[in-house]
């Protein structure tokens, strides 16, 4: 088995309402000057063997019309 | 007018869809409906939709909106069978979370994203009719301002330049906002979109909130009476 960490965020120039949301709230905390907030999340998984994990992105785990993914074999 | 309304785990709207799709076909001039007739809903492992003249993918948050809304309930058994009644030309209609179902599935195009917001939205408000062909407003003119509810929080409808631009010219682009009135973010104030053959529209306001006078109007039953008003005049 081998162990995978998917990591998928919004496509580049697409808004991303969470990320805005949370950038909004950082002056309110005290944190200056920190901009360009991106959302995304990270799937980790198990899998027998690497081949058709890039059809598990296309088809499931990313919308390839507004994200983006990685794909890392820990 | 037989309807079908799916039901997946963590559907919401599914009860009202079915009385809107009753009201709709029992009020419909010239239609000889009687009890055996009536919608029934759709579990979601369902394959044989044999038996229906229309669907509705209602709304909700099908598997909890786990991972994306929509994403998980387009490998449910009976979307395959959807796929394929679609495929035939049958009228399907997906409502908020079944409109997200329907673009994950590919039956549509687009994707639907977090309101700009980011807030859940839940008010009346006002969609104008588009110049579609669509056999889903059958009953509507070009132009014409619908009141029907809008209640969402990933009602955002998103397409890359090329795409927007084709659903546009094909006609695809069924219900936009009123002026004024884009809740979420949407490009081209679009709130519904068909596929190219116009039988699949996928919607995210709620037809099937509006169609008693005493809950803020009818407008609902405008939309859900289309397919009918189509069949009637293709026999016609």
């Amino acid at each position: 088995m081998i162990s995978v960490r998917v990591l998928i965020r919004p496509k580049e120039g697409i808004l991303d309402a969470q990320g805005k949301a949370v950038e909004s709230a950082l002056p309110a905390l005290g944190f200056e000057g920190i901009e360009h907030v991106r959302v995304g999340r990270i799937v980790e998984l198990r899998a027998q063997d690497d081949r058709r994990l890039e059809e598990l992105c296309e088809k499931l785990l990313a919308n390839p019309l507004i994200e983006d993914y990685e794909i890392e074999i820990l | 007018m037989i309807w079908g309304v799916l039901q997946f785990p963590g559907s919401c709207d599914e009860r009202d869809a079915l009385h809107a799709c009753g009201v709709a076909t029992r009020s419909q001039a010239g239609d000889s409906s009687d009890s055996t007739h009536s919608p029934r809903l759709v579990w979601h492992e369902e394959t044989d939709l044999s038996e229906f003249d229309g669907i509705v993918v209602p709304g909700g948050f099908s598997y909890g909106d786990y991972l994306r809304a929509g994403a998980i309930a387009r490998f449910s058994p009976a979307m395959t069978a959807v796929a394929e009644f679609a495929a035939d030309g049958g009228p399907v209609l997906g409502i908020c979370n079944g409109f997200q179902v329907l673009c994950e599935s590919g039956l549509l195009p687009g994707a639907l994203l977090d309101n700009e917001s980011t807030r859940f939205i839940c008010r009346a408000g006002e969609l104008i009719v588009g110049e579609s062909d669509s056999l889903w407003l059958s009953g509507l003119e070009p132009g014409e301002r619908l009141s029907i509810p809008f209640k969402h929080q990933s009602g955002r409808f998103f397409a890359p330049p090329e795409l927007l631009e084709r659903i546009e010219a094909n006609g695809q682009v069924a219900f936009r906002y009123a002026p004024g009135q884009n809740p979420n973010g949407s490009l081209n104030d679009i709130a519904g979109v068909t596929n190219e053959a116009g039988n699949v529209l996928g919607l995210m306001p709620h037809p099937e909130h509006a169609v008693d006078p005493l809950a803020g109007g009818t407008d609902g039953l405008k939309i859900l009476r289309g397919p009918a008003i189509a069949a009637g005049a293709a026999r016609a």
